[in-house]
């Protein structure tokens, strides 16, 4: 069996378990949704231009619900010993690392697709003027917080306080790729100059193929018995 | 690491006898010695100590860098109990030149804290070494931790140039860039340094022995109750 057929094959897996329970992507789905409800209390939007701010909840809203999410894929083979036996699989450990990593990929852009929608309704303001550059910026911040959230939560699960652990070591980590995505989503939203604002999709992407690397050379670590 | 090992109690030596001679003269050169700033006046004296200890608390990080990657390499403990002391003597020089700065910045800037590109990016630093050192204190095997820290040392260390050039571009620095500098406060910076240089050593070399202290403690403990 490939490299690929390893990847994909965990990826499916992780995708059907998800796609019969629903369990991830309900549970991010709904907690975006709060953040940017309670955002709304949190400021009184009807003083601010809501364009200087739109990006920032949105991505706040994206984060921390993929914070809240990113343990649930490792925890789920710990609970029924199923890591051993993915670990027995005939296949490259770090396959196990790029399946489960496109599977929250995917739960994780799904979760943009819903909440982007509904956060332009409720607050007014059209973010995807720039569809295609603003699609970009979503899924390179998207890989990024995966490549390393993945990363991270194979550890965390075996952890003491492993809820809480997970957002504590990620969230500084992937502190820029908030600031480029921020910085990246914002500007196209107040139609700034594309030309100054590719700086922030490189450093998206840099830091994309840098941490993937990292992974794909550290995980076997975590993962060996 | 060899030399290391076996030239530790006289590199400590060294290290301890330097800075008890260094310390008190370093302190002098910055509150006597070197003249006064023109332009800041007294409170610039602390750059003395500040710009010494914001350059060794990267190489702490980077120590814990270079003993993650020798860990997961040899999956030798020494490696780890270099890549421990590294981060906690770090993150204590960090934390130590965000005090230092904040005391320069309140009459200077008229602030505490600004989101200065600098300060940023050593906010997020210590942030992610504090993480690494909790990641350690969440994981009871010895081999487990080792592996699981190098891990973090690896993915913190890799985002220093991220966070640096990210930082960099989202806000205007206000931080004072390299100054031209007299030539006795050139002295003075020198000494302090050395002096925060012996202090580095001391504390890196003694935390290195504890952690081999401890490990030969828990092997005991453990030989005793079979």
């Amino acid at each position: 069996m490939s490299f690929l057929d390893g990847v994909l094959l965990v990826m499916r897996k992780d995708l059907a378990m998800e796609l019969r329970a629903k369990e991830i992507f309900t549970t991010t789905a709904m907690f975006s949704l709060l953040v940017v409800v309670i955002f709304n209390f949190a400021f009184d939007m009807t003083g601010i231009d809501v364009k200087a701010v739109a990006a920032g909840v949105l991505w706040v809203a994206f984060i921390f619900s993929g914070a809240v999410a990113m343990n649930r894929g490792f925890m789920r083979e710990q609970e029924e010993g199923c890591l051993s036996a993915l670990l027995l699989a005939p296949i490259d450990r770090s396959a196990i690392y790029f399946g489960k990593m496109l599977s929250g990929l995917l739960v994780m852009l799904a979760t943009m697709a819903l909440v982007t929608p509904i956060f332009m309704v409720l607050y007014n303001v059209n973010v995807m003027e720039h569809y295609l550059w603003q699609t970009l910026t979503f899924f390179l911040g998207a890989v990024g917080f995966m490549a390393v959230g993945t990363l991270i939560s194979a550890m965390s699960v075996n952890l003491r306080a492993r809820e809480m652990m997970g957002p504590l070591l990620l969230l500084p980590v992937v502190a820029p790729v908030i600031i480029a995505a921020v910085k990246m989503s914002g500007g196209l939203v107040r139609g700034e100059d594309l030309a100054s604002l590719m700086v922030w999709i490189k450093i998206l992407a840099s830091f994309d193929v840098i941490y993937l690397v990292v992974a794909w050379l550290v995980f076997e670590h975590i993962v060996e018995e | 690491m060899k030399f290391l090992r076996d030239n530790a109690q006289t590199l400590l030596l060294l290290a301890c006898v330097g800075g008890a001679a260094l310390a008190p003269l370093g302190a002098w050169m910055a509150f006597v010695y070197a003249p006064e700033e023109a332009v800041m006046g007294a409170p610039q004296r602390i750059f003395y100590f500040h710009v010494p200890v914001a350059t060794f608390c990267y190489v702490g990080f980077f120590i814990t860098f270079a003993g993650s990657i020798g860990y997961l390499w040899t999956k030798d403990m020494a490696w780890d109990r270099w890549a421990v002391a590294g981060a906690e003597v770090g993150v204590m020089l960090a934390s130590l030149m965000m005090l230092t700065g904040m005391l320069w910045a309140r009459p200077i800037w008229g602030a505490w804290w600004t989101w200065d590109p600098r300060l940023t990016t050593s906010l997020v630093l210590w942030l992610i070494f504090v993480g690494y050192l909790i990641l350690r204190s969440q994981v009871d095997d010895e081999t487990t931790r080792a592996k699981f820290a190098a891990v973090m040392g690896i993915v913190g260390y890799a985002d220093v140039p991220l966070v640096h050039y990210s930082v960099k571009l989202w806000s205007r620095g206000i931080h004072p860039p390299k100054p031209e500098l007299h030539p006795d406060m050139k002295t003075a910076l020198l000494f302090g340094f050395a002096a925060v240089a012996c202090m580095f050593a001391v504390t890196l070399i003694l935390r290195v022995r504890l952690g081999f202290a401890a490990a030969a403690l828990a092997r005991l403990k453990g030989a005793g109750r079979h």
